[in-house]
C-alpha cells in the first residue's frame, strides 16, 4: 500500500461531497485526508484526496470518481512534481520559564505565534506533513493542550493549470 | 412575458417534452401536487399499482420491452423508500429509468418532518446521479438531465426529487434545448487503433469466444453480433442478461455460460485462448472462481463503461466504446484482415466444442413419482408461445430453467432480474413489458417464492386491461435455497418450505383479482393448459403448475470454486477431453 493524492476538479453542488466521500468508503477505500475549496473558477470546487491503496484499486477508484457527474477532472499529483502544505493549529504550555524555548523552536520551523496566555501559547504552522510531525515532536515535551490540523492541499509544479481545460467546459455550460 | 404556470406543471410539461408515454405509481402527501396536472396530460398514461416496488419494475419491464425510458413517481418518505429495491435492481442490470419522487416542503427538509426521508442521499450509491430540486425553475432542466443520463452511455436510474414548495410555487417553462454536462461525456465511438490490435488478436487465436452481455442488447446490436459471429465463425455465448442477443438456434452458439451455463459454453471459456468480452462485466457468477476462470485466454474487454474494464479481469485489448460500434468496427477490421490474407482457423476448436455439445446437451430428469418436472413446463411453454413472446422471470430455479429451456431466437424477449436477483420482480415487470408492447405476448414466468411477494399487481393488470399471463413455477418451496440446502447443507430444509401447494389457493386468488386461474397437476395437462391462456387475451391469467419439489437446477458450478470443477448432476464432472 502506499500514499496516493488525488486532486479532484468537482461541480460546486450540493451533496457532492457526500457523493464522493460515499464512493470511497463503499468501495472500502480510507481517506487519510481530504481537503475542499474553491479554485480560481466559479462554480468548481477542488478536492484534495489522500488515500492509502494499492495502484490498481486506485486505477478502480478513479475510474469510479469519474462516472460521477459532478467530477470534472482527476488528477493524481506525484509527490516529485507537486507542492504539498498542511496547516496545523497548535496549543501548547509554556508558562514563564519555558516560553522562551516554545518560542525558539517556534522560530527555527517558521511558525506564527498567533494567541498567548499566561500559560500557554498557540501557533500556526504550515508544510509538508514531514515538518509538522517534526515540529510536534520538539513541542510535545512541553505540553500539547489541543491541536487541530488540516487536510493536505497540493498544487502541480510548473506552469501547468489542472482547471485550464475542464474549466472552459464548465463556463461554457454555466 | 412567458406564461406562468406551477413547479407541478412544469414537472407534468417536463415528462411530456421527454415523450413520456407511461409512467407508473402512486400518489401521496409530498408528490399531490403533480398528480393534479398529471390528470390533465393528454399524452402521459399513469398507471396506478399497488406498491411503490411494483411500480418500479414495471418500470423496468417497460424499459426492457421499448428500449426506451421507464418511468415510475411515488411520494416522500415510504414511498420513496419501496422504490430502493428496483432502482438498485435498475442500477445493476444498467437499465434506463427516472424515478420521480415528491419530497417535503424544503423549509421541513432536515426537520424529520412526516414521511420524510432523504431519498437523495439513501440512493446515492444506487443511482447513475439523481437531483433535489427546490427551485421550480430548475424543474425542467432537471427532468431534461435525468432522461438524458439515464438514456446514455451506459444505461442507469436517475431519481429526480422534488420538494412540494417547488411544485406549488409559480415558475416558467422552458424545456432546455441543450443538455450540457462537463463531467458526463461517456465515450462511444472506439478508439480505431485498438479494434485493429484486437482483430488482429482474434485471427491469430486458434480457440476463440464471444463472450457476449447485456450491453449488446442496450446498445441494440444485435444485428451487426450476428454479421460478426458469421463472418468470424466464432462460438459465441450469452450470458444471463445477453439471452436473445444472438439466436438459440443458430450453430455457432453454445448457450449460456456461467454457474447454470450449458457444459460447452462454461467449457469453451475455460478452455479458450482469447475472450472477446462485449458488452459484459466478468460477473462472479460468469467466471466463477476468478482466478481460475479463463486461465489460458487472453482477453478483449469492450464496453461503455471504462470502470468495468480490468476491474475483475487483466485485459490485453481494453476498448471503451458503445457495442454497436465496436462490432461494427471489428467487423470492417476483420474484413481488412482477411483481404489481406489473414484468416483465423477455428477447426480444431469447433471439434472440441462440438463434441461437448453432443455428449452434454442441456436435460432433466422426469420425476419418477408421476409430478411434473418444472424444466417441462417451461420448455413447452417456450414452444407454444413461440419466440415473439416475452418471457419475464423471477429469481431461483425457475428463472435458470427459463433461461436454458426456451430458445431466444430475438433480442429483448428475455426480462429478468440478473445482478441484484430481485425476488418479486417478475409479475410488475411483465406488466411494465405488456404496458410498453400491448401486441405482444407477455408471459410471467415465477416461483410461489416470488409471486408471493408482489402479486398484488394482478388487480391493476385486471383493471387496467393489461392481460399478462403467470406460469407460476409452484414447487411449493424457496426452490433455490432449497437446492443449495440439499447440496451444501446435509438437506436440512430450514425455513424454505412455503406450504404453498396448500396456502394460498392460487387459483382463487387468481380469480379474487378479476384474473382467470388454472391449474396443473399433470404432465398430461401441460400443452392444453397453456393453449387455454394463449387464448384468453381480455384477461389476465395465471396458471399455478403444481411441479416436483426436488428438481434441481443443472448444470451448477458451485459458488467459489472453479467453472472447471462444473456438475452436469449431483457428483457428475463432465470429462473434458476425448476419450480417444
Amino acid at each position: 500500500m502506499t500514499r496516493h493524492t488525488l486532486s479532484v476538479l468537482v461541480e460546486d453542488r450540493p451533496g457532492v461531497l457526500a457523493r464522493i466521500a460515499g464512493l470511497f468508503s463503499r468501495r472500502g477505500f480510507n481517506i487519510e485526508s481530504l481537503a475542499v475549496g474553491p479554485t480560481e473558477v466559479d462554480d468548481v470546487s477542488r478536492m484534495t484526496i489522500v488515500v492509502n491503496v494499492d495502484s490498481l484499486p486506485l486505477e478502480q477508484v478513479t475510474k469510479q470518481l469519474n462516472k460521477l457527474v459532478e467530477v470534472l477532472k482527476i488528477v493524481e499529483l506525484e509527490t516529485d512534481n507537486s507542492v504539498h502544505r498542511e496547516l496545523l493549529l497548535v496549543k501548547v504550555r509554556a508558562d514563564v520559564d519555558t516560553r522562551s524555548q516554545v518560542l525558539e523552536i517556534a522560530t527555527l520551523f517558521k511558525a506564527k505565534t498567533v494567541d498567548v496566555a499566561p500559560d500557554a501559547l498557540t501557533m500556526e504552522i504550515t508544510g509538508d506533513a514531514e515538518k509538522l510531525e517534526a515540529f510536534l515532536r520538539l513541542v510535545e515535551p512541553f505540553g500539547i493542550r489541543e491541536l487541530a490540523q488540516s487536510g493536505m492541499v497540493a498544487l502541480g509544479r510548473g506552469s501547468r493549470s489542472m482547471t485550464e481545460r475542464s474549466v472552459r467546459t464548465a463556463e461554457r455550460s454555466a | 412575458m412567458s406564461e406562468q404556470i406551477t413547479g407541478a406543471e412544469s414537472l407534468i410539461r417536463s415528462l411530456e417534452a421527454a415523450g413520456v408515454d407511461t409512467v407508473f405509481g402512486i400518489p401521496g402527501g409530498a408528490i399531490l401536487p403533480a398528480y393534479d396536472p398529471l390528470m390533465d396530460s393528454k399524452t402521459v398514461r399513469h398507471i396506478l399499482v399497488r406498491h411503490e416496488q411494483a411500480g418500479g419494475h414495471a418500470a423496468e419491464g417497460y424499459a426492457y420491452a421499448t428500449g426506451r425510458v421507464g418511468v415510475c413517481m411515488a411520494t416522500s418518505g415510504p414511498g420513496a423508500t419501496n422504490l430502493v429495491t428496483p432502482i438498485a435492481d435498475a442500477y445493476m442490470d444498467s437499465v434506463p429509468m427516472v424515478a420521480i419522487t415528491g419530497q417535503v416542503s424544503s423549509a421541513s427538509i432536515g426537520t424529520d418532518a412526516f414521511q420524510e426521508a432523504d431519498i437523495r442521499g439513501i440512493t446515492m450509491p444506487i443511482t447513475k446521479h439523481n437531483y433535489l430540486v427546490t427551485d421550480p425553475a430548475e424543474i425542467p432542466r432537471a427532468v431534461a438531465e435525468a432522461f438524458h443520463i439515464a438514456s446514455t452511455g451506459r444505461p442507469g436510474p436517475v431519481l429526480v426529487d422534488v420538494s412540494k414548495d417547488a411544485m406549488q410555487s409559480m415558475t416558467t417553462f422552458e424545456w432546455p434545448t441543450s443538455i450540457d454536462l462537463p463531467g458526463y461525456r461517456p465515450t462511444t465511438k472506439p478508439h480505431v487503433k485498438q479494434v485493429r490490435e484486437a482483430a488482429k488478436l482474434i485471427v491469430e487465436s486458434r480457440k476463440p469466444v464471444l463472450y457476449i452481455g447485456g450491453g449488446v442488447l442496450k446498445a441494440h446490436a444485435a444485428p451487426e453480433l450476428r454479421q460478426l459471429a458469421e463472418l468470424s465463425g466464432i462460438p459465441i455465448v450469452t450470458t444471463l442478461m445477453a439471452r436473445g442477443a444472438f439466436p438459440d438456434s443458430h450453430p455457432l452458439h453454445l448457450g449460456m455460460p456461467g454457474m447454470h451455463g450449458t457444459v460447452a459454453a462454461v467449457g469453451a471459456l475455460q478452455q479458450s485462448d482469447l475472450l472477446i468480452a462485449i458488452g459484459t462485466r466478468f460477473d462472479d457468477r460468469v467466471t466463477g472462481k476468478l482466478s481460475s476462470f479463463a486461465p489460458h485466454a487472453k482477453v478483449i474487454h469492450a464496453d461503455v463503461d471504462p470502470a468495468e474494464i480490468g476491474k475483475n479481469r487483466d485485459v490485453d485489448i481494453p476498448i471503451v466504446g458503445d457495442a454497436r460500434e465496436v462490432i461494427v468496427e471489428l467487423i470492417a477490421a476483420l474484413q481488412a484482415e482477411a483481404a489481406a490474407g489473414n484468416q483465423g482457423d477455428y477447426a480444431g476448436w469447433w471439434a472440441d466444442l462440438n463434441r461437448l455439445r453432443e455428449v452434454y446437451p442441456l436435460g432433466y430428469d422426469t420425476p419418477s413419482d408421476g409430478t411434473v418436472a418444472p424444466q417441462y413446463v417451461i420448455e413447452r411453454l417456450g414452444k407454444i408461445a413461440g419466440p415473439d413472446a416475452l418471457y419475464v422471470s423471477g429469481v431461483g430455479q425457475h428463472q435458470m430453467w427459463a433461461a436454458q429451456f426456451i430458445d431466444y431466437e430475438n433480442p429483448g424477449t428475455w426480462i429478468n432480474s440478473g445482478g441484484l436477483g430481485t425476488m418479486g420482480f417478475s409479475v410488475p415487470a411483465a406488466m411494465g413489458a405488456k404496458v410498453g408492447r400491448p401486441d405482444a405476448t407477455v408471459w410471467s414466468i415465477d416461483g410461489d417464492g416470488c409471486f408471493q411477494m408482489t402479486n398484488q399487481e394482478l388487480a391493476t393488470c385486471a383493471i387496467n386491461n393489461i392481460p399478462i399471463k403467470v406460469a407460476l413455477i409452484n414447487n411449493g418451496a424457496l426452490g433455490m435455497v432449497r437446492q443449495w440446502q440439499t447440496l451444501f447443507y446435509n438437506e436440512r430444509y430450514s425455513n424454505t418450505d412455503l406450504h404453498s401447494h396448500t396456502f394460498p389457493d392460487f387459483v382463487k386468488l387468481a380469480e379474487a383479482y378479476g384474473c382467470v386461474g388454472l391449474r396443473v397437476e399433470d404432465a398430461s395437462d401441460v400443452d392444453s393448459t397453456i393453449e387455454k391462456a394463449m387464448s384468453i387475451n381480455d384477461a389476465p391469467v395465471v396458471v399455478d403448475f403444481r411441479v416436483h419439489k426436488d428438481a434441481m437446477v443443472w448444470p451448477m458450478v458451485a459458488a467459489g470454486t472453479s467453472n472447471s470443477d462444473i456438475k452436469v448432476a449431483r457428483d457428475l464432472a463432465p470429462k473434458w477431453d476425448r476419450e480417444d
